[in-house]
């Protein structure tokens, strides 16, 4: 009998022993989040925001993107369609001499590839590629073995890699998938004072098979 | 305690090695060069290591003096072969054998000497003061201090600006990129080793390539933050040259390095995680090889009301105040450029039905005219209606009508 075997004999005859107690070992430990207005993602893993135009994808953008610089650090946007627009997102508390944009002029293979070398080149908060703009027909044939090159760039990092687009990918693959559904349209006050006050939005939030439902105006 | 190195018709090599040593250094003659080496002994040890290291390193034959004061050093260097190392209080017995014609001075000094049958620093070393002063004045008093190795005089040193450059030559044209950046790497090490030595670092890389029957090539890299790791020096070249590759053999190469101070940084356990600078720059220049140099960097909004109005500035590492708190919530995703729209309006002028290749549909919601107009002394003046439409497929669409020529252009969607 080995010395392990002899202490394991010791713990078991200790009374009050639950062996599942003492020998249980979870590897993966607490897993670091960026929490925002919109909820929490999580880092060193793939998250997939999905939903049609105007379902609020840019907001929650915004709203992860100034959390990460709110903590003083930096974000990368890969805007495969050059749709991001600076005014907005620094009116929603983006710091943008902290986000590097690159703007890809809608050429998604060119995106991937400023994706695949800042998430391996690591030191970013946040590193989002933007694809909710690209023809579904071209970003469907992205293979998943390049969804996995991305998520596996930024595992045991801090770099939570955010995908947007029209729909979920790469099921298989995101650690979490955010599918954003648009409910209404919030206005203020009556012509000619009317203002857009802003869109009501239905997430499904899919985890470990596990799929969670919430409300909220954005 | 001073070094002097002597060696005749090697001036520029001699700095150069004294430069490895001191930053303080003194041209005496085109044979000499003295320099403070207090503080080497920290590094080295003993005197005589000191020396038996700048030996070492000058590689010619040369004659190395060290003393405690520059001229004692001067002298012994200029009259004892090999290394010498003076230790305090013992100068004049160490200069007495000398020539007295390496002291110098003045012709009437000279000839007094000779008709006296002075020869040697000791012989001058020995006459009684009163007397050097009643015959030869102020110049005799302080020739005798130099010939007993009291010279108490400081450095005379030049602020040379210190240049970073080399060339090479190679025999034949340089058709290839990859011999070529072999001759880089050897330039960039030197110029590495150079500035390390000085304690600097670069900030700018200067190529000039002379070129075969063809303009010259030249690349101008300005790096985000102070660098000296000549693997990245060379991977950015490498990257520079392989998008923008010269247009015929090269025949010259020209590389300056622009000096700055190093950049020191504090690290800490519960500091934010930032991107390395150097690893972000090479990762940058793939990128701008991709989507070109235009379409990478960090927004910065212009100061002006025109929409859509910002410039690419470069991504800041340096910790940053606190965020601005936020205005407004609602994204927009732009169209770039402006879609072309036709807008059916109501008969008091609010739109009814849009249709543009991005999104058609009945408005069943707007908010606006938002009227905003500016420039109108410059040719991109612009005059523009902006309305917020919801259509009735659930779009949210920015969209606007140019008051110049009267036409409706989708701005982009809130998404």
């Amino acid at each position: 009998m080995g010395p392990a075997a002899i202490l394991r004999g010791q713990f078991q005859a200790f009374p009050g022993y639950r062996q599942e107690g003492v020998f249980r070992w979870d590897k993966r430990g607490p897993t670091e989040t960026i929490g925002s207005r919109v909820g929490e993602i999580p880092r060193g893993t793939l998250t997939e925001i999905a939903g049609p135009a105007s379902s609020g994808r840019m907001t929650f953008l915004h709203a992860l993107l100034a959390a990460v610089c709110a903590g003083q650090e930096f974000c990368a946007l890969i805007d495969a369609e050059d749709a991001f627009d600076p005014a907005s997102a620094a009116a929603a508390g983006v710091r943008l001499s902290q986000v590097l944009w690159v703007r890809c002029g809608g050429n998604v293979e060119h995106a991937l590839k400023a994706a695949d070398l800042l998430a391996q080149g690591g030191g970013f908060g946040i590193v989002a590629l933007d694809l909710a703009e690209s023809p579904a027909r071209i970003t469907r044939r992205i293979p998943l073995a390049s969804w996995f090159r991305l998520r596996r760039a930024v595992e045991h990092t801090r770099t939570a890699f955010v995908s947007i687009g029209q729909q979920i990918y790469a099921p298989s693959c995101s650690t979490l998938k955010i599918e954003l559904r648009w409910d209404r349209t919030l206005w203020r006050g009556h012509i000619p004072a009317k203002l857009l006050r802003g869109i009501g939005i239905t997430a499904q939030r899919t985890r470990n098979h596990q799929v969670g439902q919430e409300q909220f105006t954005l | 305690m001073f070094a002097c190195l002597h060696a005749p018709g090697n001036a520029a090599l001699l700095v150069e090695c004294a430069r490895n040593y001191s930053p303080r250094i003194e041209e005496t003659s085109p044979d000499t060069v003295v320099f403070d080496v207090l503080g080497l002994g920290l590094i080295f040890g003993a005197p005589h290591h000191i020396a038996a290291e700048i030996h070492r390193q000058v590689g010619l034959p040369a004659n190395i003096a060290l003393a405690s004061n520059p001229d004692t050093a001067v002298h012994a260097a200029r009259g004892i072969k090999g290394v010498t190392v003076i230790p305090p209080g013992q100068e004049a017995t160490m200069l007495a054998s000398l020539p007295l014609y390496l002291l110098g001075g003045s012709p009437e000094f000279a000839a007094a000497m000779d008709a006296w049958g002075i020869r040697t620093f000791g012989e001058l070393a020995v006459l009684p003061r009163p007397g050097i002063a009643a015959r030869l004045g102020d110049e005799g008093l302080y020739m005798q201090r130099l010939a007993r190795g009291e010279g108490d005089r400081l450095l005379r040193l030049q602020d040379k600006p210190l240049e970073f450059q080399e060339e090479m030559e190679p025999d034949d044209p340089i058709e290839l990129l990859e011999p070529l950046m072999f001759l880089l790497s050897h330039l960039l090490h030197t110029l590495c080793a150079r500035l390390s030595s000085h304690a600097l670092a670069a900030h700018e890389i200067h190529l000039l390539l002379k070129l075969e029957r063809a303009p010259d090539h030249t690349a101008t890299l300005r790096l985000p933050v102070p660098m000296l790791d000549a693997k990245v020096f060379l991977k950015l070249l490498q990257l520079d040259l392989s998008g923008r590759p010269p247009q015929a053999p090269v025949k010259k190469i020209r590389m300056r390095l622009t000096p700055v101070q190093a950049r020191t940084m504090q690290h800490g356990l519960f500091l934010p995680s930032s991107p390395e600078p150097e690893k972000l720059e090479i990762t940058l220049a793939r990128i701008r090889n991709l989507v070109g140099t235009a379409n990478v960097g960090a927004p910065e909004l212009l100061d002006t009301h025109r929409p859509d109005s910002f410039r690419r500035g470069p991504l800041c590492l340096a910790k940053q105040p606190n965020a601005p708190a936020a205005r407004s919530r609602q994204g927009l995703r732009r169209f770039r450029p402006p879609q072309s729209a036709q807008v059916f309006c109501t008969a008091l002028g609010h739109p009814a039905k849009i249709v543009s290749a991005k999104a058609q549909g009945r408005v069943i919601a707007f908010a606006g005219p938002w009227r905003t107009a500016g420039d109108w002394w410059t040719r991109e003046a612009w005059d523009w209606e902006e309305w917020d439409v919801e259509i009735a497929n659930g779009l949210l669409l920015r969209v606007h009508r140019d008051c110049r020529i009267e036409k409706w252009f989708l701005d982009g969607n809130y998404d």
